[in-house]
């Protein structure tokens, strides 16, 4: 009786297991199943054809290949800066004691929190202003400074990890702030800088509304966007068999992206919110 | 949220001698010379703030204000150079005997309202299920490191990408999810889940809940590994009930975390934009807060009436952070870390 128990309670998990795989992955399935042509006639689950039309056709029809070197070029240059500004403010935010710390804290949590479309028309303003208009600058100053936020909250928490003797050790020895960070804390920090940065990167790779905002031209778009605006002969029906190869193709980086660092990501993702 | 405010107040505090004695006198030895080291290090701090500090000034705090300035304005996208200033005219004005305005605009409360209920009812679902796959990825088994990188996919997709995806499956002929029902019998036609005004609110949810759930999970994931052992050990040696003890020991330990990931979801559904837009276009039965301010900006190019709505969105999303804040009382100075 008691190994019955056991044993259905196994494989009621197990089924629980493959419920929850099924319905995080059978939706990537079936876009990558529309891209070589399921969806139509006969074939509703499965490729109908091994070809690769509907990539092709993606790159043919549309500036896509540019998109996508738009969206990594605006993603890195995102990540880097956001990085080199938020690794020194997160120094003196998690490391020096002085008088306004929490308010400038809450403030940075504030600002992670702002609507996109809360700063939308004085953002339009400012990029006018700039000249940045229909250019990637316009894209890669504002995930900049939406990054920067978690960035900062991200690093602060690991950097109140690191014990104190480490740095006090360098002060003795007449280390400046500036040493300590490249010298002492870089080391430690990396995988700290790994998660930081990957979620940086996501998140620029994935924007969408500045992205359709502030750039006008076919060819400055992102991919997301790109995706966004291919449309077929018919104002009603749109190319799904492209609009999936598409997909599939700004999608598998980043899921090898997730394979690869997951551990890191989650480190991220609870050290973003758990601490606070 | 006004940076500039703060940036001033860091500066006044910099100089202000009356932080420093408290760091100096901590490790007593060499007072005079400690507390001109301290003082060096403060000063270097608010160096290395300064780039931030300048970057969410001039990008984030900046840009705001105008928002809520212009709102105030009868600024157009053909005249954002020249305007002027018409009070609350953008929020609501009697003219005519007919009240004008955003407050007095249907399809404004109507975005109010459909915001509100996806973020309740997606934050909810998202909440039970999260946690359930949280329980499920808790446990050991084969290939759970390989299940955990699995549910990470829907979080890291583009929201374009999936609403392209389920915009699709949720097709009224071609679409797998009518093929699937039918078959499973749940539905005797095919239905229009993306067009038909009674479905499309609860699609949207359904295909947030699919991307958002496993930050939910994970999040819980996180809380439930933090947790002792040595209770659930004693509970199974007395043979208590697993729901029991999931009801009177897991969850009350596991609720702060699961107050911030609900917080966090919360503040990002209300800004719902790039969804809806996608699977829904310029449905007025979808629209939502952003969508409809974005719509105002540059749609019909009303700069002035699309901030104000802009304006609505920040108070709301504002005030939850400001309650959530107060509420908690968060212990965001850290001196507890070291």
């Amino acid at each position: 009786m008691n190994t019955f128990k056991l044993r259905t309670g196994q494989v009621l998990f197990a089924l629980a297991v493959l419920a929850l795989l099924l319905y995080t992955i059978f939706p990537f399935y079936i876009a990558i199943a529309t891209s070589f042509g399921a969806g139509t006639g006969d074939h509703v689950y499965t490729p109908a054809y091994f070809d690769l039309r509907n990539y092709l056709s993606v790159f043919k029809e549309q500036p896509f290949f540019h998109n996508i070197l738009n969206s990594a070029l605006v993603s890195f240059a995102t990540v880097a800066i956001s990085l080199l500004i938020a690794v020194t403010a997160s120094y003196a935010l998690a490391r020096v004691h002085f008088r306004g710390r929490t308010m400038l804290l809450l403030t940075v949590l504030g600002v992670s929190m702002f609507p996109q479309v809360a700063v939308l028309s004085g953002m339009f303003e400012l990029i006018r202003m700039l000249g940045l208009y229909n250019s990637l600058g316009s894209l890669i100053l504002s995930y900049t400074v939406f990054s920067l936020p978690f960035s900062v909250w991200i690093l602060t928490t690991f950097m109140r990890g690191i014990p104190k003797d480490l740095e006090e050790a360098a002060i003795v020895d007449g280390a400046t702030p500036w040493q300590i960070i490249t010298r002492i804390f870089m080391p430690v920090l990396w995988p700290a800088l790994v998660t930081t940065g990957l979620l940086a990167f996501i998140g620029a790779w994935n924007e969408f509304m500045f992205a359709i905002t502030f750039i006008l031209s076919n060819e400055n778009r992102t991919v997301p966007v790109a995706i966004s605006m291919i449309s077929g002969d018919s104002q009603y029906e749109l190319p799904w068999g492209p609009v999936m190869a598409a997909s599939v193709v700004v999608t598998v980086p980043l899921i090898a992206l997730v394979l690869i660092f997951q551990r890191k990501i989650v480190e991220g993702l609870t050290a973003g919110a758990v601490k606070g | 949220m006004d940076t500039s405010s703060i940036g001033a107040q860091g500066t006044k505090t910099a100089t202000s001698p009356s932080a420093l004695p408290r760091l100096g006198a901590s490790t007593g030895r060499a007072k005079a010379e400690l507390s001109g080291l301290s003082r060096q290090r403060i000063r270097t701090a608010w160096l290395f703030l300064t780039p931030m500090m300048i970057g969410l000034a001039f990008v984030a705090g900046w840009p705001l204000l105008r928002t809520i300035y212009l709102g105030f304005t009868d600024a157009t996208l053909s005249s954002i150079d020249s305007y002027s200033f018409i009070g609350l005219e953008n929020y609501l004005v009697y003219d005519n005997g007919h009240w004008y305005g955003l407050l007095a605009d249907g399809l404004w409360w109507k975005s109010v309202w459909n915001t509100l209920y996806i973020t309740v009812l997606s934050v909810s679902i998202e909440t039970v299920l999260g946690v359930l796959v949280a329980l499920i990825l808790h446990a050991k088994f084969p290939g759970r490191g390989l299940v955990r990188a699995a549910i990470l996919i829907p979080w890291a997709i583009p929201t374009v990408v999936s609403a392209k995806m389920w915009g699709w499956m949720l097709h009224d002929q071609f679409g797998v999810i009518n093929d699937l029902f039918m078959t499973l019998h749940i539905i005797s036609e095919p239905i229009a889940w993306t067009v038909n005004p009674d479905t499309v609110l609860g699609t949207i949810v359904a295909v947030d809940v699919w991307k958002t759930t496993p930050f939910m999970a994970l999040l819980t994931l996180a809380a439930l590994q933090m947790l002792p052992k040595d209770c659930y050990e004693a509970a199974r040696v007395d043979g208590i009930h697993p729901l029991k003890v999931f009801f009177k020991v897991t969850l009350p330990l596991i609720k702060p975390a699961l107050v911030v990931a609900v917080v966090f979801r919360m503040l990002d559904a209300l800004r719902i934009f790039d969804l809806v837009y996608i699977l829904t276009s310029n449905s007025e039965d979808t629209i939502v807060m952003s969508v409809y301010a974005r719509q105002a900006l540059i749609d019909f190019q009303q700069i002035g009436y699309g901030s104000a709505a802009s304006t609505l969105l920040f108070l709301m999303v504002f005030g939850l952070t400001l309650a959530y804040i107060f509420a908690t009382r968060l212990k965001l100075d850290g001196s507890g870390d070291h």
